[in-house]
């Protein structure tokens, strides 16, 4: 299966467009949202590639790549939202700025907590800094302050994945109501992945969320070399 | 063909990106210059909105999906994963309901203290 799956252009593709579309067709039969399906078809590839021996970079080269390609593309049509939504956000910019500011900060100190509690190493705590922010940037924010990328990575993603799939459900608990700090609230807390739920529920959130991607984004980069001098003190 | 000018219009907007991304030495990837880019061409009217808005809501719809691949790359490094696994786990489900908790509710907060402000006057 291996050796196929390394000749084949195309079953990578299959295997990522099936299992998504399989997790769709379950919610339509089941009326509802029983499963994300970003979440759903994430850990059936995984299970797949896993069972049959299959590494990531022959998955990624038999189509998931194509899919892939497509992201950054996707990622910057979120201007779209935005634009459409300019003259919301603009009257609620401190709004915006002030809940991405709250959320940063709320990270951060998780981070110096988790430092604290597990003694984790300088490197590992570091990886954790950018684990909010989207993929491109937290990877190479991580790489420069002397951390673990690849784990970032994987921060990122368990971190999109669960804000993606979680988010309505979060929210309803969080009590936030407002489509703007619904929006917002997303983006903050789960980048790009999130983003693509916020989307879903509506473009005001998915302005909103876009936003907040670019806006947690830079304040990431300028918090994380400070919150990374949190070292320092401590040893 | 209409879907193809308006593809044409995102590649180019992409590629544009990453020009500025190979510019720069800066920790930014290139979709947030190509965000940022592509919101000031409408902003300033150089683009219009139904130049790109068919291709561009279709990418939008799809984003869950285009998200697979890269989320499935966590196996390309499981060993490492593993090694900081249980703060990786509550930084990654803890973490993110706190900051969905402070930053909706301080975003709320100020919305509706400035709409209640404005229904005073």
């Amino acid at each position: 299966m291996s050796d196929f799956f390394s000749s084949s252009a195309y079953l990578g593709l299959l295997l990522t467009l099936g299992t998504f579309q399989l997790a769709r067709t379950v919610n339509r039969r089941a009326g509802r949202e029983l499963c994300s399906p970003l979440l759903f078809a994430t850990i059936l590839c995984c299970l797949f590639l896993l069972g049959f021996g299959v590494d990531y970079q022959a998955y990624y080269d038999s189509g998931a790549g194509l899919l892939d390609a497509l992201l950054t593309p996707a990622t910057i049509c979120l201007a779209i939202p935005l634009y459409r939504q300019f003259r919301l956000l603009k009257e609620n910019a401190f709004a915006a700025l002030a809940g991405c500011a709250a959320g940063v900060l709320t990270h951060m100190l998780l981070c110096v907590l988790l430092l604290a509690v597990f003694r984790l190493e300088g490197a590992e705590y570091i990886t954790l800094l950018p684990k909010s922010i989207t993929t491109a940037i937290g990877k190479s924010l991580s790489a420069e302050l002397g951390g673990y990328p690849a784990v970032t990575m994987a921060a990122i993603m368990v971190t999109g994945l669960f804000g993606a799939t979680a988010a309505p459900g979060l929210l309803r608990l969080f009590r936030v109501t407002e489509p703007l700090a619904q929006g917002l609230a997303i983006g903050t807390a789960s980048h790009a992945a999130g983003t693509s739920q916020a989307v879903q529920l509506g473009d005001v959130q998915g302005a909103a969320s876009s936003l907040a991607i670019v806006v947690t984004g830079l304040l990431t980069i300028l918090a994380a070399p400070l919150f990374a001098q949190v070292l320092g003190i401590v040893s | 063909m209409k879907y193809l000018q308006q593809a044409v219009i995102l590649a180019a907007v992409t590629s544009a990106a990453e020009l500025i991304k190979y510019l720069l030495p800066l920790p930014v990837p290139a979709s947030i210059y190509g965000l940022l880019l592509l919101f000031l061409l409408l902003k300033t009217g150089l683009l219009r909105l139904e130049q790109v808005e068919d291709v561009g809501n279709l990418l939008l719809e799809l984003m869950p999906l285009l998200l697979v691949p890269a989320s499935v790359s966590v196996l390309a490094d499981l060993e490492t994963v593993r090694t900081m696994l249980a703060p990786l786990l509550l930084a990654g489900f803890l973490g993110t309901a706190l900051v969905m908790l402070t930053a909706g509710r301080t975003a709320q907060r100020i919305i509706r203290s400035r709409r209640g402000g404005r229904g005073n006057e």
